[in-house]
Formats: C-alpha cells, sequence, structure tokens
C-alpha cells in the first residue's frame, strides 16, 4: 500500500519479508499507522507478530522491504530510530536478576540521565505503577502482571515517541490484564503511538483504533475494528435457553423466523445470523409463544473471533508455525 | 503521596491515577549517554549481579585456592625437589592459569544473557554500540582481580614472599588482568556463536585448558622435547607467566610486557568488534 500522504504516520511498512532458514516468518507486510493512535497487529502465534515488531524496532533486518518509524529508514537509519521508540517485548523485557528499582535506574542511566535524576524518576514510575512496596525485590520473584507493570514502566523512563508492545497481556488475570489497559489508554492520552502485537481479539477491540489481521505472514485484512465486524456480514442473535431439553424445540421455532440457527457448545444456547434487531425481538417472541423459556439473549455484531474464522478459514487459536520455533530458529541463524 | 481523608479507597484511586498521570506527562529525552557512562552503567549491572547472588563468587575463589593447595603440595616435591621451591616458581603461574579460566565464564555469561528479554530492550536502546559488552566486561575485570587477590594472599601465608613486594604482585595482577580483559574477547564472540551456555564452556576449556598446559606454567620448558619446547616458548601464556614472574621478582623483561600488551591488544582489536557486530545482528 504505496500512501502518498505519509506525513500523519507513525509508521509506514510496506512489503517487509523476513525469512529464518526455509520458513518465511514475514511475507510482504504492509502498515500505515497514524501519529497518536493505537494499531492493533491480530493473530495467531506464529504469525509473524513478534517478527515484525522486532524488525520495527531495529532488532532484526527484512530481508526485503522498508519501514520508516517518523520518517526514519529502520534499516540505513536505526540509530534515529532507536531515540524514537520502546519496546516491549514478549519475554518480559526486564532483569529478573535485578530489583524493579535497579532495573528502572539502569535505564535511566543508559538514556542519559544523571544518577540523582535516574533514581527520582525510577521513583516516580514505580509509584505510578504500584510498585513502591515490591521496589527493593528481585524481579523473579514478581508476579506476572507485577512483572509486566515494571516492564511497561521501563519503556516510559523516557517517554518514547513510539511504543512497541508484544502481547502486553498474555498470561495475566483479568484485574492485572485491566491495569494494563488502563495504562495503554493513559499512554495515548499523552500522544504516544502504540503498535500493540495480540492474540486477544477483545483485546485489539478495547485499545485499538485501527487492526490488521496478520496471518502466515501476510496482512489479511485490515480496518477500525467496527469495519473488520461488518465486512464478515450481518449481526448475531445469541440466545440462552433455561431448560436445555427445549433447545430442539427452540432450534424449530427460529429456523421459521431467520436465516440460519446454529447450535453453540453451551447445550442450552442457540445463535442465529440477522439482519435487524426487529427481527431478533420478533424471533425471541416467538419463542415465548411457543412456551420455551429464555434465560438471556444479546443482539450484537460478531465477535473478532468469527472475524478472523471468516477472514482465514480456521479459528484463531490454531497454531500455524510455532513462534517459538521461529524465535529459536532465529537465534541458531 | 498526599491521600486527602476521605473515602479511602477512592482517595487512593484517584492519588494512583494522579501518579500514573504524573509519571506518564512527557519526560524530555536527555541528551545520550555518552560511550564512557554506557559501559560504566553495564558494569554497574554486573556488580549488582553479584551482590545479589554472592555465590557466583565461588568459582573465583574457591577454584584458585584448590589450584594452589593442589599443585603445590601434589606436584611441588616431584617436580621441583620441594614444596617451597614449587611454590616461588609456580604461584606466578597459577595466578596466570586462575584468572585466565574465568575469562571463559564471560563467555558463558553472555550466552546465559542472551536467552533473556532483557538484551532486547538494550540492543533497541540509542547508545553506544559495545557498551553492554564492555560493562560487562568491566564488571568481570572486578571478579578476575578477586580472583587473582586471593591467590597471591593464600601464597603468602603458604610462605610465597615475592621480590619485589607488594608493588611487584600488585603489577604482575594488573598485567595479568589486562590480558584476561583482551581474552575474553574470545569467549564473548564464543558466546554468541554457540547454541547453549553449556557449550560455550566446553568450548572455551577445551580451547583454554590446552593452551595453559603447554606453557611454562607449570614446568620448566628446557625439560620438554624440542618441538614442544619451542611451542611452549612461542605460546603468549608462557610470556605472560614470565612477564608476572618477573613483575613479582623485580626482573620483569620489559619485551615480555610489550608483547602481552600487544596480543591483548589484538584480540580486543578483533574480537571487540566481531563480537559487537554478533551481538547487534543476533
Amino acid at each position: 500500500m504505496a500512501t502518498n500522504s505519509s506525513a500523519g504516520l507513525a509508521i509506514e511498512a510496506s512489503g517487509l519479508v523476513k525469512d529464518f532458514g526455509t520458513t518465511r516468518a514475514v511475507d510482504g507486510v504492509d502498515l500505515a499507522v497514524r501519529r497518536g493512535s493505537v494499531y492493533g497487529v491480530l493473530g495467531p502465534n506464529g504469525a509473524g507478530k513478534t517478527t515484525t515488531i522486532r524488525m520495527l524496532a531495529t532488532l532484526l533486518r527484512p530481508d526485503a522491504g522498508e519501514a520508516r518509524v517518523l520518517g526514519r529508514d529502520i534499516v540505513s537509519e536505526a540509530d534515529a530510530v532507536r531515540e524514537l521508540v520502546s519496546l516491549t517485548g514478549q519475554l518480559a523485557s526486564v532483569d529478573e536478576d535485578l530489583t524493579g528499582r535497579e532495573n528502572l535506574i539502569l535505564l535511566g542511566l543508559l538514556l542519559g540521565l544523571k544518577r540523582t535524576a535516574a533514581k527520582v524518576r525510577a521513583a516516580e514510575l514505580l509509584e505510578a505503577f504500584g510498585l513502591t512496596e515490591a521496589a527493593g525485590r528481585l524481579v523473579k520473584n514478581y508476579s506476572g502482571g507485577m512483572r509486566r507493570r515494571l516492564d511497561i514502566a521501563a519503556s516510559i523512563v523516557v517517554t518514547p515517541q513510539v511504543m512497541f508492545l508484544d502481547e502486553p497481556t498474555t498470561g495475566l488475570d483479568p484485574r492485572s490484564r485491566n491495569q494494563v489497559w488502563d495504562i495503554v489508554r493513559a499512554l495515548t492520552g499523552e500522544g504516544t503511538t502504540i503498535l500493540l502485537c495480540t492474540q486477544y481479539l477483545d483485546e485489539a477491540d478495547q485499545l485499538a483504533d485501527g487492526i490488521a489481521v496478520i496471518d502466515q505472514g501476510k496482512v489479511i485484512a485490515e480496518g477500525t475494528p467496527a469495519q473488520l465486524k461488518a465486512s464478515v456480514g450481518s449481526g448475531a442473535l445469541r440466545i440462552r435457553l433455561l431448560d436445555p431439553e427445549q433447545r430442539p424445540q427452540a432450534e424449530r421455532v427460529l429456523a421459521g423466523e431467520l436465516d440460519s440457527v446454529h447450535l453453540e457448545p453451551d447445550p442450552a444456547a442457540l445463535s442465529s445470523g440477522c439482519a435487524s434487531t426487529e427481527r431478533a425481538v420478533e424471533a425471541v417472541g416467538a419463542l415465548n409463544r411457543a412456551g420455551i423459556a429464555v434465560a438471556d439473549f444479546s443482539v450484537g455484531q460478531p465477535s473478532l473471533d468469527e472475524v478472523f474464522l471468516a477472514l482465514t478459514g480456521h479459528p484463531a487459536e490454531e497454531e500455524t508455525i510455532s513462534e517459538q520455533a521461529a524465535i529459536e530458529e532465529e537465534q541458531a541463524a | 503521596m498526599s491521600t486527602p481523608p476521605t473515602t479511602a479507597g477512592r482517595a487512593t484511586q484517584s492519588a494512583e491515577a494522579e501518579a500514573l498521570r504524573k509519571a506518564l506527562s512527557s519526560t524530555p529525552r536527555p541528551p545520550r549517554a555518552n560511550a564512557v557512562s554506557a559501559a560504566l552503567a553495564f558494569g554497574w549491572r554486573g556488580m549488582l549481579k553479584v551482590k545479589h547472588v554472592p555465590e557466583q563468587l565461588l568459582d573465583v575463589t574457591i577454584t584458585p585456592v584448590m589450584f594452589v593447595l593442589m599443585f603445590t603440595y601434589l606436584f611441588g616435591g616431584a617436580i621441583a625437589g620441594s614444596t617451597g621451591a614449587y611454590l616461588d616458581y609456580i604461584l606466578p603461574g597459577i595466578l596466570v592459569m586462575s584468572v585466565l579460566f574465568t575469562t571463559v565464564y564471560s563467555g558463558v555469561a553472555l550466552n546465559t544473557d542472551l536467552t533473556k528479554g532483557v538484551v532486547d530492550r538494550f540492543r533497541s536502546l540509542p547508545i553506544w554500540r559495545p557498551a553492554p559488552l564492555v560493562g560487562a566486561l568491566l564488571g568481570d575485570s572486578v571478579r578476575y582481580v578477586l580472583a587473582g587477590t586471593v591467590i597471591i594472599v593464600l601464597g603468602v601465608i603458604l610462605g610465597f614472599r615475592p621480590g619485589a613486594g607488594v608493588g611487584g604482585a600488585v603489577a604482575a595482577l594488573a598485567l595479568v588482568v589486562v590480558f584476561a580483559f583482551g581474552l575474553s574477547w574470545v569467549f564473548t564472540t564464543m558466546g554468541l556463536l554457540l547454541r547453549s551456555p553449556n557449550a560455550v564452556m566446553n568450548a572455551g576449556f577445551m580451547s583454554i585448558f590446552p593452551l595453559t598446559f603447554l606453557s611454562n606454567v607449570f614446568v620448566d620448558p628446557d625439560t620438554l622435547p624440542a618441538g614442544l619446547e619451542a611451542f611452549v616458548n612461542v605460546n603468549p601464556i608462557s610470556i605472560l607467566a614470565d612477564a608476572s614472574r618477573g613483575l613479582m621478582e623485580g626482573s620483569a623483561d620489559a619485551t615480555d610486557i610489550l608483547v602481552v600488551l600487544g596480543v591483548a591488544a589484538a584480540l580486543t582489536a578483533v574480537f571487540a568488534p566481531l563480537t559487537t557486530r554478533l551481538y547487534r545482528s543476533r
């Protein structure tokens, strides 16, 4: 995708390719990320997300294609790019053998702060991320959520203009996940552009202004969350019955009212494609008249899970190439 | 954090939000850290690791003690006629051996580091490229000094009296550490080329072990077959051992010292850029 007006773009990539041995991890990725936005790169394990981010963060040299971060070429101006970006990697990018405070002071020093300033900044960040109490403990003894928060704190010791977040909530409990989401929202409030890799569809939906769906190294769809959902087609009516025994009966009633009826894995649940809310209301009314008790129902756009299935023909959970294998191959290379 | 005495939960929450907002508000980017301060920051990192896991100093303290005792009392009588006479010959040599063996661990540590996510962050920072490596080796040099000091102190306890006194011993130790700094670049290169810390350890010792034994560290080369003697005499480790004996006795040969410094410089000139390139491209 060749964009003529690149002035408003924080990240622009065209035709990025990266091979590890015989495996093509990234196969011609194009991206255009507006300044100040959160851009989600969504895909299953092994889709090429991490490799793409590592190229953009100047850690890997692309085999073909080119990319610019705030106008700077990631290969020929790599050092300038490093002054603009920060990376929160998939493996926690903090030193496990140091304490939280020492990690932040170390980064402050490396970014050019004087010792006193680095200490002050570390204390400020620990406070902000709720880590003051754990500041003197070794990071290897931190919980997953604390480690992630420290990781993000480490990325903003000096405010970056572009931030790469690689699966920031993988493996976190819901409460820690919400904390990370709050931090990401607060960051965008300060004008930082964020490229967010995730395999959680609701995470991209919650945070991102734009999404690229990536599968087997290629961008297979792009747009706002709403556009992506719309591209898959109409919305859906989801129904849960009080009594699972009544499901066959409910299926017959719904089939008479709406187009397609699916039985969900939950033995009391059904879903059905439906174009409008009115028709959904009528269908629920018909169930009611037939004496079928409905526990709850909802009408909504298809989930991003359904989007993924529709776009790729396989569910998002399915692994194609293991990302771990790609990383190992890369280290061997 | 000033918490107004209203409903505690709410106050804490808003205070947290306020702290977050304050922390996020732009911190202006200071001028880049210069090469020296970046390398020193990494050296500090190395020291912190020792502080948190002091056990890792065992290899630089116990092993040298073992070597000194073993060689002096086991082989001293057989090789030099008496343990006392052998101690005078071997102590500067053991100093060389122990410190050089320690350099292998620099490569092992680097290889271990690479398996961790933090290296990605270091590599994405706008810093002088060799800083993480130079810093780590500066930190390791402190370990070399420690290993050397253990040897010399133990030697003195056992009756070793360097002719040139404390000054001579310090000079010998300094020369050995400088050479070790140069040599450790070879092992950091290995650390980046090989797959696992164990592989680095094996390859490292398989090269440093024969090189050390085929030197004049343990025996006078005059007793060796001619071909071997020729090799031992040009082995830089022999020259280093001669130089450190000379410095301790106050009879150092300037050529030896120059050769040692030259080899250290050459190793650094070849392997430091190689290590840096490998570190960046991995």
